[in-house]
């Protein structure tokens, strides 16, 4: 079963591959990832779908929470969360069912973004789940394109954020 | 408050002088040139070591003889690349170091310039944390933090790559008052509920066992783990990486467990109902199979790690916390309770004791002696006779390492050191140099096999360069002797690549370097030739012959169960 872990970690150069190297270096295949920084651009929040035996779990979850880049990983598999993902889809189809694609799109809670005569662009968001029916509904219209970005994770538990306050160097405690 | 204007090595050494770094183990190279200009007429002292490997070993001796951070150096690309095995050995044995390595320009990085090698890359997975210096100014904040870091916590090896740009780059050292890492969590102090809870599991146990490791040294608690042992009178083991945490010679010392460890040991864990796992990470040399490991023990396990915590075994008892402060709170507490709860077992555990000391006497570990060849059980014995609980001993991997672990007494922390996690050959000699630049008023032995000593010879240099006194005593069975036992026993004797059939004439090769050295064979010799070794005021090579088969016993074969050891080669059946 796939395991959803979000981490919130400081933006900093190398701090990604740290994370994802617990998983390799495992030989865990990572579903998906999501990565970006947060409203403090010190720090990033990202977001991996992976799948890791059942008997592992917590242990990868204390690994990441040792990187001294992570502030802190939390799996949010079975944690109360919101999950969502982005999805853009291309159709190229025939003048007659433009009208019913449009239609499909509207009960996705899609949303056109390019247009032509070959057929659309649409972007849906949601579970996905969801997105996963979007994609056999449209395929049924004709030849489509799929890029998905993976799922996006936003913990509602209030785990408290532990952090650690800043410590004086030892070249500071020998001077005072 | 800035200080003059200087170039980046320069500022580079004053980050170390004010973490109080005295000496550097390293190797030169190309982008590492400012640096070792700016140490050229510099206090700190740099050792230069044969081959970059050792640097990353001798200052693992250097920080485990003294608990100090261990300071190593190479250049980029090859430099580089040859400390990772030792970053991995400090990984695995958490023990303090700094690597700093030089890389090539900024400008070049990525470019396949000449000695470039990705050691931010290679090196993120064998350290506790890793740099890459891009600019001048975050110099010094960045070395600070490595020293912080490889100390702090559960301690470990931290790279720092410079390239050099940075090294030549002008300014100002601006002092560096504190350290930002909001995602590194330190836990010290321990649940004051959890360790009442354990306060009193210890209290209602009847076959307790103390089962301590290298974080008790870490930590320095050897004086908090006596005192834990006095106060409640249980056994206790040391496990590899914990030897001298509590003193060979205390009478509630048994030895050390696991796959080489001893009957008593073995069946003391088995047989406990409760666990008390400090330090420790029940490495499988240790457990065995897990499932027949102290299958009727509830375990309180004290670690900082709270990643050690059910990594392998559940424990009943949590505690995340620094050990050493964990034991203060604990020991209060128990003397506390004493009065009121040690009465109520203290007669079943009279009981535990007396079948441990009878296991004790049932099999001991003691040497074995032969009147026409040395036994490698007698140089080890001989060794412990002349340390008296005393020396430093740097083993290198293999028998000769588990036949001291078992039969040199440690009387103190930070005595023995050895490669216990990675098992890496070739780490026995150079730890004795960094051992014995840390501890120059310390009787140092490099006791390695045959085949590691071969690993290590180009140190012989290095010793004799700088005259130091260590005594190098060489267990020489002619082969891998490790695996040749496993060979025997598990592959039909099938000797395949494990002959070691040129060794090098003792006397002619520490010659060669202009230092004393001998080869002896007859056992009635050993004894003399020991002491010759040991008075000798620098430097010693002693070759010493032993009978080639003898294999390490007890043995409890991989993935077996710890009470069901193997107590030594099959008896002939009598007619
Ligand atoms: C770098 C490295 N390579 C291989 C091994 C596997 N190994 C473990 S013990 C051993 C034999 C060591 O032989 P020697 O140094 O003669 O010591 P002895 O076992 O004979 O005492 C070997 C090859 C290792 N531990 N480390
Ligand atoms: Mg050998």
């Amino acid at each position: 079963m796939l395991q959803t872990i979000a981490l919130l970690m400081e933006n900093k150069p190398g701090a990604l591959l740290r994370v994802t190297g617990l998983l390799s270096a495992r030989g865990y295949n990572i579903e998906s990832l999501t990565v970006a920084r947060t409203i403090d651009p010190q720090l990033s929040r990202m977001t991996i779908v992976v799948d890791v035996d059942a008997t592992l779990r917590a242990q990868v979850i204390k690994q990441m929470n040792k990187l001294i880049n992570v502030l802190q990983a939390t799996d949010v598999t079975d944690a109360p969360s919101i999950c969502r993902e982005l999805l853009l889809l291309r159709v190229r189809a025939q003048q007659e069912s433009r009208t019913a694609i449009l239609k499909e799109a509207e009960i996705f809670g899609g949303r056109v973004v390019d247009s032509s005569t070959e057929g659309f662009v649409i972007e849906v968001t949601g579970e996905g789940e969801k997105l996963d029916e979007f994609v056999d509904v449209m395929r049924s219209y004709g030849d489509i394109e799929v890029v998905r970005s993976g799922a996006t994770a936003m913990p509602l538990g209030s785990k408290k954020l532990k952090l650690q306050p800043p410590v004086p160097t030892r070249a500071e405690l020998a001077r005072v | 408050m800035s200080t003059q204007l200087m170039n980046g090595a320069t500022m580079l050494l004053e980050c170390l002088v004010r973490e109080g770094v005295e000496c550097i183990f390293g190797y030169p190279g190309g982008v590492t040139l400012p640096f070792y200009d700016a140490l050229y007429d510099h206090p700190i002292r740099h050792v230069l070591v044969r081959h970059e490997e050792n640097a990353a070993f001798a200052a693992e001796g250097y920080a485990r003889a003294t608990g100090k951070v261990g300071v190593c150096c190479a250049t980029s690309g090859p430099g580089a690349t040859n400390l990772v095995t030792g970053l991995v050995d400090a990984m695995m044995d958490s023990i303090p170091i700094v690597a700093l390595t030089g890389q090539v320009s900024t400008k070049l990085i990525g470019s396949d310039a000449f000695q470039e090698a990705d050691t931010f890359g290679i090196t993120r997975s064998c350290t506790k944390h890793n740099y890459l210096v891009k600019k001048l100014e975050d110099l010094p904040a960045v070395v600070h933090e490595a020293f912080y870091v490889a100390a702090s916590g559960r301690p470990g090896p931290v790279l720092v790559d410079i390239p050099k740009d940075v090294f030549q780059g002008k300014g100002h050292y601006q002092p560096v008052g504190a350290i930002h890492l909001p995602g590194y969590k330190v836990f010290t102090e321990g649940h004051a509920g959890q360790i009442r809870r354990a306060a009193q599991m210890i209290w209602e146990s009847k076959k307790p066992m103390v089962y301590a490791g290298g974080g008790i040294i870490a930590a320095n608690a050897s004086e908090e783990l006596r005192e834990f042992v006095e106060l409640t009178d249980f056994p206790a083991v040391n496990t590899l990486m914990g030897l001298g945490a509590l003193p060979a010679e205390h009478p509630n010392f048994i030895s050390m467990p696991g796959m080489h460890g001893s009957y008593a040991a073995n069946m003391g864990m088995y047989n406990a109902d409760l666990l008390i796992a400090l330090g420790v990470r029940f490495d499988d040399r240790v457990t065995g199979r897990l499932a027949a490991f102290a299958p009727h023990a509830k375990i309180i396990h004290v670690d900082i790690d709270p990643a050690e915590i059910g990594k392998i075994r559940q424990p009943d008892l949590p505690i995340v916390g620094d050990v050493k402060r964990v034991l203060q709170k604990l020991n209060k507490l128990l003397a506390e309770l004493k009065p009121e709860l040690e009465p109520m077992y203290a007669a079943a555990r009279r009981e535990w004791r007396n079948e441990i000391q009878s296991w004790k006497e049932q099999y001991p570990l003691a040497p074995v002696y032969s009147d026409t060849e040395i036994k490698p059980q007698h140089l080890v014995a001989e060794i412990d006779r002349l340390s008296g609980g005393r020396a430093i001993v740097c083993a290198d991997v293999g028998q000769h390492q588990m036949w001291a672990a078992q039969l040199v007494r440690f009387n103190e922390p930070r005595l023995w050191i050895n490669s216990g996690g990675l098992g890496a050959m070739g780490f026995g000699l150079p730890s004795a140099i960094g051992a014995q630049f840390a501890r120059p008023d310390k009787l140092v032995f490099a006791l390695v096999g045959d085949g590691g000593f071969q690993m290590s010879i180009p140190e012989l240099a290095t010793i004799a360069a700088y005259g130091l006194p260590v005594k190098i005593v060489v267990l020489n069975n002619g082969y891998l002797g490790m695996v040749r036992q496993w060979q025997e026993l598990f592959y039909n004797n099938r000797l395949s690549s494990v002959t070691l059939d040129c060794f090098p004439e003792a006397e002619k090769l520490a010659g060669a370097y202009g230092f004393k050295g001998r080869t002896v064979e007859k056992p009635h010799e050993l004894r003399a030739a020991m002491e010759e070794c040991v008075n000798e005021p620098g430097p010693y090579l002693l070759n010493v012959k032993v009978s080639p088969y003898e294999n390490v016993y007890p043995m409890v074969p991989a993935g077996g169960a710890i009470n069901e050891m193997v107590m030594g080669p099959p008896q002939p059946v009598s007619a």
